[in-house]
């Protein structure tokens, strides 16, 4: 699913595949996601709660707790290379280096034990040779470059003296130690309050223009998307659904659950305040996916096609992606009714 | 603002940015067992309790120094004397000098008390670690054979080992050490299960940590905690155990001095010669406190959270 510009491209995910064997049952968390990141390029993830954001991302870095989780099938090409097939230790290159990753909850991802100066150096010199005073510098230096004052002094506090946001922070700080190629963000501003989240989501794009590299971001929050973003996949239980730039997402939508993703947020730019349309149901289990497709329980536009098989990913315009048998109808529908609008 | 530690925060003039100067005077690289030595030292307690220890320590090591008698002479014909200023503490039933045994006796008592804890820790955390790491048929395997050793009855087991092995404190060494390992292997286990799930320790390894990194750097120094404080309070059953196996007499070999065996030696006494069993038992008390109180401190220590 490249679109043009094929030397652009910095990752490439294809039918990405990754199971976790329960108890219960097989849980496809990850069932066939491809998709392409640009370099500088801020690519949004969205879905709700449980349709494989975060596994997507954990398992390009191959960080899927094993058991009871595996990768079974796909490949992810980095640098030329299929990061499902490197050895352990060469993945350790990569990790930390030229991908990194922030976590969603800045308390807990900071080792409680070890000040953030140990911390931020150690994260330097895994993949760095530095002098021990040479990786100081660079601490004080990435402190200040994620907007912590007396960073000199910050180096030995604790983790527990410092607030979410600045957790964060340093958390971020880590994560662009070795200026990565690729940063991964699983919902870094879940556990912060409204006015933190703005900051770290404006530091995160001030970084990531400064330093010219390309971000995932996983969220379920569409107006953080539809701010930072350029392109947009949406996920439903463990499939892409729809992938596009953030615009097509957001005014031109044309998957049914997109649709209602869209139809379920306040909008400003409404001139009537309608009531919000929820999507009804829940989704499928993971575990006895419905054959055919997905979604189409919960869906108005559910025809007898809809049973015989997951829609492919179809490119019904240029570079909208969807996955839906009725998508090219429902976006003549919608030019119909953009025209007698206008 | 959350760091209200204000001997932390020095001003750095009126500018956000310090320059590079003073960060390099500031700032040195402080490592977690740098910084846990000097909380350490803040906590009084934990101070006397490592005084204590020292104290025992150079007692063992210099007893022919500082006893005033050789511990197995007799150095009274009368029996059974009681303190005086030439005798401290007393004589025994064999006329000896008892402050002499006690000096002497603190050797054993250390010895067996640092290392035959020390093996039961090693081993511990070892197979600990091992099996909660990495779980899996290590753990499965692991966690049986420590159910053969919690079924075994402490003393029972000793007997066991210390009838194959013969009597003698290496003997000793081996039985109370590897009879103990599995508390501690099943201690680690825990808390290494419940910390290796922690997000620091996912992100450690979206930084590009190796495994022995995450274990030795960033999951050891959070789980050895309560390890510390159980291997305190097992010094005490060790050296508990050292005296019942030297009272069932396949222990330490008289003349021997060592606190245990002088406790059952006097235990009939105890009525008209008390200081024969209370010195020793002074001993062992002071000594199981000092090695609690060093626990609890260094359990302290190694949590940023308590500070003073």
């Amino acid at each position: 699913m490249t679109g043009n510009g094929k030397n652009n491209t910095v990752l490439e995910v294809n039918d990405l595949r990754t199971y976790f064997y329960t108890d219960n049952g097989i849980v496809k968390a990850v069932d066939g996601v491809s998709f392409d990141l640009k370099k500088g390029e801020t690519l949004g993830i969205v879905g709700e709660t449980g349709s494989g954001k975060s596994v997507t991302a954990l398992s390009i870095l191959r960080l899927i707790p094993e058991p009871p989780g595996k990768v079974v099938g796909g490949e992810i090409i980095f640098n030329g290379s299929d990061l499902l097939k490197l050895r352990k230790r060469d993945l350790q290159k990569y990790r930390g280096n030229r991908i990194s990753m922030i976590f969603q909850d800045p308390m807990t991802s900071l080792n409680p034990v070890y000040t953030v100066g140990n911390q931020l150096i150690e994260s330097v010199v895994i993949h760095r040779k530095l002098k021990k005073e040479e990786a100081v510098k660079e601490a004080v230096r990435l402190l200040q470059m994620v907007g912590i004052t007396e960073a000199g002094n910050r180096l030995s506090s604790y983790p527990h003296e410092f607030s979410g946001g600045m957790r964060q922070r340093v958390m971020i700080a880590m994560a662009i130690a070795n200026s990565p190629d690729i940063l991964i963000a699983d919902e870094p501003t879940t556990a912060l309050d409204v006015t933190i989240q703005a900051q770290i989501l404006e530091l995160v794009d001030e970084i990531k223009k400064k330093t010219n590299s390309s971000i995932i971001l996983i969220t379920h929050d569409l107006g953080v998307v539809a701010k930072y973003a350029e392109r947009v996949m949406v996920m439903y239980a463990g499939k892409p659904v729809e992938f596009s730039t953030v615009d097509n997402i957001f005014y031109r939508p044309m998957h049914p659950y997109t649709l209602g993703l869209m139809n379920s947020i306040t909008r400003l730019d409404e001139e009537k305040r309608e009531k919000l349309k929820p999507i009804k149901g829940s989704p499928p289990s993971l575990i006895e996916l419905p054959a055919g497709c997905t979604f189409r329980n919960r869906c108005k536009f559910y025809s007898d096609e809809c049973r015989k098989g997951f829609p492919p990913m179809k490119e019904v315009e240029e570079g909208h992606f969807a996955a839906c048998y009725m998508a090219a109808d429902i976006l003549k529908n919608r030019a119909a009714k953009d025209n007698i609008d206008g | 603002m959350i760091m209200d530690d204000d001997k932390k925060v020095k001003k750095v003039g009126t500018a956000a940015i310090p320059d590079e100067l003073e960060i390099e005077g500031k700032y040195s690289r402080s490592s977690l067992y740098k910084d846990a030595w000097k909380r350490l030292k803040k906590n009084k307690l934990a101070m006397l309790g490592l005084g204590i220890v020292i104290f025992l320590v150079i007692l063992a090591i210099f007893a022919p120094l500082i006893a005033p008698y050789d511990p197995n002479a007799r150095v009274k014909e009368d029996s059974a004397l009681g303190p005086s200023s030439q005798y401290w503490f007393g004589t025994d039933l064999l006329g000896r000098d008892i402050l002499s045994r006690v000096v002497y006796g603190s050797r054993i008592s250390i010895e067996v008390g640092i290392v035959a804890v020390g093996i039961s820790v090693g081993l511990g955390l070892f197979f600990g670690a091992l099996s909660g790491y990495f779980g899996r048929w290590p753990d499965a395997v692991i966690m049986r054979v420590a159910d053969i050793f919690f079924a075994f009855p402490y003393i029972l087991g000793a007997i066991a080992i210390m009838t194959i092995l013969g009597s003698g404190i290496v003997n000793i060494f081996i039985a109370i050490g590897v009879l103990g390992w599995a508390y501690f292997a099943r201690i680690f286990r825990g808390s290494i299960l419940s910390i290796k799930n922690k997000e620091y320790i996912e992100a450690a390894r979206a930084l590009g940590a190796s495994n022995t990194r995450i274990i030795v750097k960033h999951i050891f120094p959070n789980a050895i905690a309560p390890i510390i404080v159980y291997a305190t309070m097992n010094v005490g059953t060790a050296i508990i155990v050292e005296a019942s196996l030297s009272f069932l007499g396949i222990g330490v070999q008289p003349p021997t001095p060592a606190w245990g065996k002088m406790l059952s030696e006097s235990l009939s006494f105890i009525d008209i010669a008390p200081w024969m069993m209370l010195f020793p038992g002074l001993a062992i008390v002071i000594t199981v406190l000092g090695f609690v109180l060093l626990g609890d401190g260094l359990r302290d220590a190694f949590d940023p959270k308590m500070k003073n």
